[in-house]
């Protein structure tokens, strides 16, 4: 940098100033009212196109959502009062869009002939508010998410048993990445886990780092860890490859790699591990994919979604999502005028964002796009300003995993990438997903109050006055 | 660390941008193909959301459109009379693609044409659904009933035109099928019983089979005789000898069926007793070039004939001197559809101006505005009126006193033509027998008809034509003749 040229104004975010950022909690009371005004219309819109009147749930949902808000506003305003103003009204507009689309396939004939049916969106609302209480107790309970970094090694431990527990458990279709608690429903453990993960893995790098990124040989450009060091990232690899193997999911496998090596990356700035990481895991799905069926299957239909018309559920699920997504055109039919439920299985849990496409159009799913892209953005932000290297590495770690999870699901509905079965964070149904992104958020947010609140002011130095330059 | 934070800020940048691309190609980009994809049912959901329109033959709708509210489609075509009509409305279902005027006026019948927006757009902002609009048709109901019921349980196919505009009359094919029965989403295993019954109860015959077209193909050799100056009417003596044989063979000779005497005859004796040493020589004579050349001016050989549902193509092929010959008595390469041999007597009664053939009078919007109306077209002119009208009097004396008594109607010119025509190896397969007629009234000739009927068992030789299929087309003349009063 030359001499003359200003400070970068990204330091502005960076660096720590003593005076402190306006709290911004107004900023966010307003943001709120419309993430909570706007899926409220749509929920009107939906009764109104598919009825003729208002829905009769109108008012309740309202409500509801707006309480969650508030309680979720108000806990902020005391327990987060720095923390980041975007990400609570975004998660909460997703959430609400995502419970009147629910709602929206409950409505459906279609789905409901089918023999699988139950209604969702009652439940999803409660799943809802369990995430707000979540959220609420993380704000709460977690004084300062350093006190996280205590617990490394115990997450390492929850996150295997989370990770494991569901080989013990039957596949559902195709899939082992429930457990089922008799009476209770069933738990989706790997949403979980990502984020104990990213607390072990944060725990483990900060410690490591100095190690991973300084003793390495050179080599064509690239900085080559030593063996000894590669344990770690061939441990998480392995690690990786067998939930694929032996819980048939390449979504699950993919992200907990990706997150490793994000992280990884960012704690040792060596480009090396970012290419070790892709080679490592191009050679783990290429190998799984050569001899699981399951897997296969999803590549294949992924290649050519048309061709296995009939003959292959995998493809037929893959083109009845594209022809839902051409279907809504640039503009989309409009709320509960569209016929995303031929999707039929799954079409409210991983093939959400289809309907979405289809009644929204192009205009819906670029701007849902940009809202995840947002909270990944505030979850970055969130890192940069981070002032301790674990803070910094637990919000890249959990942006980034919301990021690549994102990714795998919207880019396998469109086809972009292969299908795994994964969940739209906070519009899909499904308990486990949703509180889950709730706690993420609520670290999240935790961070950042942490990074953007003022300095505590310089303690006066009783001393001070004593070390005066004392003319001769 | 922060260097590296933001490189991974600019990764996950990418992952979104990259799904925002992906989602502009499809829902942008290859929006329409994947909207109109083959396998998206939302295409035949908005097809069924709303009534469809309906196609009226003489004032009065054949089908119509009932709610029956399914899961996934609100209404189901039904049809009055659905047999006799299905050759011309064709088949509109929930699953299968539609066909004939159901098919080709799809977009009016759904009200998704271009024509129609105006109209969508005004209901869109009252509020009112979209509305399908109505075809029209040229038919004439009796004439319909005439045919249908004349063909009965046996196989065949009439087709009948106005010869002065080119109007379909009546176009019916037996056996035929109730598109009734296969419009519903849940009738599979009708359908596939129709469609593997070997008497192909949804082949159209009269526009869509080709029979070779035997003796009836003699009226389009007489015309190229004098189209081409062999000889300048039908009066002229054809010196053609008493056993003729086949020109290039070992003296393979082309028999006579008829005990009646066909050495040096006219055309009218010859056509009278359907000789076929006369009109063999006469396509001889002429060679293939200048056959073909007539046969395309009746409509033969040509690929895109609509009207407007697509007509398959009747052959008159180049060939070699004795298989075109042999065509000239319509028993080679040849082959016809009913249509394109109702288009012959038509192009000979409407004194040797062939008018193109159509069945879609009017298309009309839901508010009842005529959108579309269509022009009568000239398509060619075959014979010059002279060699026509001479024509016309042979056909006439072939009613009056030769093989085609059994379509005179009192009071009225008819004139005709009987066929029967062999097929299959070595001639095994039952003949089909043919009659193309015309009659003629005040002010030219309002119709003109061509039967044909497939196995008739019971009568092998030339006489066939004018037993079976004669009264038929004496039935639908009649219809006609009687409406237009």
């Amino acid at each position: 940098m030359s001499a003359i040229s200003p400070m970068p104004n990204t330091t502005a975010t960076t660096t720590v100033s003593t005076a402190g950022q306006p709290s911004r909690r107004n900023t966010e009371l307003l943001l709120l009212a419309f993430a909570v005004i706007l899926p409220c219309f749509a929920y009107a819109n939906v009764g109104l196109a598919l009825d003729g009147e208002m829905p009769s749930g109108m008012l309740g949902y309202g409500m509801g959502l707006g309480l969650l808000a508030g309680v979720g506003h108000l806990v902020m305003r005391k327990f987060a009062k720095y923390a980041d103003p975007l990400l609570l009204p975004l998660a909460t507009v997703l959430n609400g869009l995502g419970l009147v689309i629910i709602w929206r396939l409950d409505q459906s004939k279609r789905l409901q002939a089918s023999k699988a049916f139950a209604p969702a969106a009652t439940n999803q609302l409660l799943f809802s508010a369990l995430g707000i209480a979540l959220f609420v107790a993380v704000l709460i309970f977690l004084k300062d998410h350093r006190i996280l970094q205590r617990y490394t090694y115990i997450s390492m431990a929850v996150a295997l048993v989370l990770l494991i527990s569901p080989m013990f458990f039957p596949s559902v279709y195709g899939a082992r990445i429930w457990i089922k608690i008799p009476g209770l429903g069933t738990i989706q453990p790997g949403e979980f886990a990502k984020i104990v993960l990213a607390v072990f893995f944060a725990g483990y790098l900060m410690v490591k780092r100095d190690a991973l990124a300084l003793a390495s040989r050179r080599f064509m450009g690239m900085y080559l860890p030593r063996g000894r060091d590669l344990g770690p990232i061939l441990a998480v690899w392995a690690f990786s490859i067998l939930i694929l193997v032996f819980e048939t999911d390449l979504g699950t496998s993919l992200l907990f790699f990706g997150m490793f090596v994000v992280m990884l990356y960012v704690a040792t700035e060596r480009t090396s591990w970012i290419v070790f990481g892709l080679l490592m895991s191009a050679a783990g799905a290429v190998g799984v994919a050569s001899f699981e069926h399951h897997v296969q299957a999803r590549v294949d239909a992924w290649l050519d979604p048309f061709a296995g018309w009939g003959k292959s559920q995998a493809s037929e699920q893959i083109a009845k999502a594209l022809m839902t997504f051409g279907s809504g055109g640039v503009a989309g039919t409009g709320w509960g005028q569209g016929n995303s439920d031929l999707i039929g299985f799954a079409a409210n849990s991983d093939f959400i964002l289809a309907t979405v496409g289809e009644e929204l159009g192009l205009a819906g799913v670029m701007a849902i796009l940009l809202i995840y892209g947002l909270i990944v953005e505030r979850g970055v932000r969130t890192a940069l300003a981070a002032r301790d290297p674990f803070g910094k590495l637990l919000a890249i770690g959990l942006s980034g995993a919301f990021a690549i999870q994102v990714f795998v699901v919207a880019g396998g509905v469109m086809g972009l990438i292969p299908l795994t079965g994964m969940t739209m964070p906070f519009i899909a149904q499904g308990g486990s997903s949703v509180i889950a992104n709730w706690a993420l958020v609520a670290i999240l947010l935790k961070i950042s109050d942490a990074a953007r609140r003022p300095a505590p002011a310089p303690v006066t130095n009783p001393d001070a006055e004593m070390t005066q330059v004392v003319r001769p | 660390m922060n260097k590296p934070v933001r490189r991974i800020a600019i990764f996950c940048g990418i992952l979104i941008l990259a799904l925002m691309a992906r989602d502009n190609w499809l829902q942008f980009v290859r929006a329409d193909e994947l909207k109109n994809n083959k396998h998206n049912m939302r295409v035949q959901i908005a097809r069924y959301s709303q009534p469809r329109g309906n196609i009226i033959v003489d004032g009065k709708a054949v089908t119509d459109s009932k709610e029956v509210n399914g899961i996934n489609y609100k209404y189901k075509r039904t049809y009055t009379n659905g047999p006799m009509w299905a050759p011309v409305t064709g088949l509109s279902s929930q699953v299968y693609s539609p066909t004939m005027l159901e098919g080709v006026e799809d977009k009016i019948l759904t009200g998704d044409d271009d024509r129609l927006f105006f109209n969508r757009t005004i209901d869109m902002i009252t509020g009112k659904g979209k509305k399908g609009g109505d075809v029209i048709t040229t038919l004439n109901a009796k004439a319909q009933e005439a045919a249908f019921k004349g063909l009965g349980d046996k196989k065949g196919a009439v087709a009948a035109l106005d010869p002065r505009t080119g109007k379909i009359l009546a176009l019916a094919s037996t056996p035929s099928y109730d598109p009734s029965t296969i419009a519903g989403a849940n009738d599979g295993d009708a359908w596939k019983k129709l469609n593997d019954d070997k008497n192909k109860p949804m082949l159209n015959r009269a526009l869509r089979e080709t029979y070779p077209p035997g003796s009836t193909f003699k009226v389009v050799t007489a015309a190229a005789a004098m189209e081409h100056g062999l000889y300048g009417n039908v009066d002229e003596k054809t010196n053609s000898p008493k056993k003729w044989t086949l020109p290039d063979t070992q003296g393979v000779p082309l028999p006579n069926e008829t005990p009646m005497p066909c050495d040096n005859v006219s055309m009218r004796a010859a056509l009278q007793w359907s000789c076929n040493s006369v009109f063999g020589k006469i396509s001889a004579d002429l060679g293939n070039q200048k056959m073909i050349e007539t046969a395309n001016k009746f409509g033969f050989n040509s690929d895109d004939l609509t009207v407007p549902v697509g007509v398959t193509k009747s052959v008159y092929p180049k060939d070699n001197r004795p298989q075109n010959a042999m065509a000239g008595i319509g028993q080679a390469s040849n082959r016809a559809t009913p249509l394109q041999m109702a288009m012959v007597a038509a192009a000979v009664a409407n004194n040797g101006k062939l008018m193109e053939p159509y069945m879609v009078d009017k298309l009309r919007a839901p508010n009842l505005n005529v959108i579309e109306t269509h022009q009568p077209k000239e398509m060619s002119r075959p014979l010059t009126p002279e060699h026509a009208q001479s024509l016309q009097s042979a056909m006439e004396t072939v009613v009056e006193e030769g093989t085609g008594t059994a379509a005179k109607i009192s009071g009225v010119k008819v004139g005709g033509k009987t066929g029967t025509a062999q097929h299959g190896v070595d001639n095994s397969g039952n003949p089909y027998a043919w009659f193309i007629s015309y009659a003629k009234s005040g002010d030219g000739s309002p119709v003109a008809v061509a039967v044909v009927i497939e196995g008739s068992d019971t009568m092998r030789d030339d006489i066939a034509g004018g037993k079976l299929a004669a009264p038929i087309a004496k039935n639908v003349m009649e219809a006609v003749l009687k409406t237009q009063k």
